[in-house]
């Protein structure tokens, strides 16, 4: 079965030169998109149309394309990775939109992911929390055996839900305070679930959250929507052993 | 100590025992405030107010609310002023409705109203009890002790005034919605929460906000409807 033609339709995106240069909305009108594409082919075509006119075309990021690497971002329509749920911006599919809809496309918007050009976002914060503790210290060496280390199936279980997170920043986007708790939370849980992490465990949660503070994400009010938001659907629970972790650690000292 | 006190999980840790902390008191609060409606004569919630005012230990516990009001208080504005400045360009569009609940979103503005009627209604009736005094305060004798009349002043104030009654109402809803999120939401920050947990806390979290705002909701509308003759 063929997939339908949207024949028309309006995208607003926001255009910004430089990370210092202050951006605005350019509207760019697209025709004959098929349903059965994806939303960054989408991007793809309505770039080429802007090269052939000799417009600067739009900068996004994007990698894989399979929903795996994290690097796809937009928040379209009000919503991060836009209106489909459990999926990045490279899954979405046109299917979502209904001919000559005026589709909104902005940057993760948050003091700690600056904009470098048009959608592209420094995301880089990231890295520096998991500098700051997302680790173990062990040293490498041959493959251990595979059961020399007792681990209950349900530890790893909700270790590997907390791993799946691809820290694309969703979270962030869609938190109405920018907090980057449910990212910090994955990344402590994922090693704080396995023995092989528990050596760290104090000074890594304190780490991670002040790491998180001093770039200037926000504080965690529980509103859920990171999790609604995420591609991969991390789990708010991981943000209650957070508080846990960090309280432990705080106030055992 | 000053670290934690400023880190967002820490200032989020003060919220969050300052709340429960309110919570029980709300608790207590509305018990005692029910017994203007399970005693015509008065007597029982002029006992009761009359314990309240007397007793020791509320008397030592009556600062310690003052200061939690405070301090919750204080932290929200701190905590939503961080969580404000974290993000210094807005969105042109949002669609958080699917996403999470009124409620979650609108904590400040909620916590707000209900800080508006709060001083209100201080300075209706405990600031009458407690400083000024008010005509029909007057001594009563309830079982050979003798009290401030509280029965009268709150109970005249209803009959009178269907203003002030639809504000209590109002009052009451809105601590309720307030709670709606505030109850499961203090766990949650404790890291007293689980996969188990979650759904139990936010049931029980459900109840009690409902129990608070219909509680003092039906107060006002006891008096407003003359079931007290």
């Amino acid at each position: 079965m063929a997939d339908k033609i949207l024949k028309q339709l309006k995208i607003k995106v926001w255009r910004q030169k430089n990370a210092k240069s202050k951006g605005r909305f350019e509207t760019y009108t697209i025709e004959n998109i098929s349903t059965g594409s994806s939303f960054l082919e989408m991007m793809d075509i309505l770039n080429n149309d802007l090269i052939e006119k000799g417009i600067d075309p739009i900068a996004f990021d994007h990698d894989c394309r399979e929903g795996i690497c994290g690097t796809c971002s937009l928040y379209i329509n009000g919503r991060p990775h836009g209106p489909d749920t459990e999926v990045t911006t490279c899954q979405l599919h046109m299917r979502k939109f209904k001919d000559g809809e005026t589709i909104i496309i902005e940057p993760w918007r948050a003091r700690a992911f600056p904009v470098i050009k048009d959608l592209v976002v420094d995301r880089s914060a990231f890295e520096k929390i998991l500098q700051a503790g997302g680790f173990v210290s062990v040293n490498t060496g041959g493959v251990p055996d595979a059961n020399a280390i007792p681990v209950s199936r349900e530890d790893a279980e909700e270790s590997m839900d907390a791993a799946a997170c691809i820290g694309c920043g969703a979270c962030v986007a869609a938190c109405k305070n920018s907090s980057a708790m449910l990212f910090v939370s994955a990344k402590v849980s994922h090693l704080a679930k396995l023995p092989q992490g528990k050596v760290e465990a104090d000074t890594r949660a304190m780490s991670m959250v002040a790491k998180m503070d001093e770039l200037g994400f926000g504080g965690c009010t529980n509103t859920r929507a990171c999790e609604a938001e995420c591609p991969k659907s991390i789990s708010i629970m991981n943000i209650a052993r957070l508080n846990r972790e960090y309280l432990k650690a705080r106030l055992s000292r | 100590m000053s670290k934690f006190l400023t880190a967002s999980i820490g200032r989020k840790f003060i919220m969050s025992v300052s709340g429960l902390f309110l919570m029980v008191f709300i608790a207590v609060h509305l018990g005692i405030n029910l017994l203007l409606i399970f005693d015509d004569s008065g007597d029982l919630f002029n006992q009761g107010a009359h314990f309240m005012a007397t007793n020791p230990l509320i008397k030592v516990m009556e600062p310690v609310l003052g200061l939690g009001f405070i301090v919750h208080i204080l932290w929200s504005f701190m905590l939503e002023y961080q969580n404000w400045k974290a993000r210094p360009v807005k969105y042109a569009k949002k669609n958080m409705s699917g996403a999470s609940t009124w409620a979650s979103r609108n904590m400040l503005v909620l916590g707000g109203l209900v800080l508006v009627f709060l001083i209100i209604h201080i300075l209706d009736f405990f600031v009458k009890m407690k400083f000024t005094g008010h005509h029909l305060l007057e001594e009563v004798v309830v079982k050979g002790v003798h009290m401030e009349n509280a029965y009268a002043l709150v109970s005249t104030a209803f009959i009178q005034s269907t203003a002030l009654g639809i504000f209590y109402i109002i009052g009451g809803i809105l601590l309720g919605v307030h709670l709606s999120h505030g109850f499961w939401s203090s766990f949650q920050t404790l890291g007293l929460n689980n996969k188990y947990w979650l759904k139990r806390w936010q049931v029980i979290g459900q109840i009690y906000a409902v129990v608070v705002a219909l509680g003092f909701a039906i107060i006002p509308l006891y008096f407003m409807f003359g079931l007290n003759n």
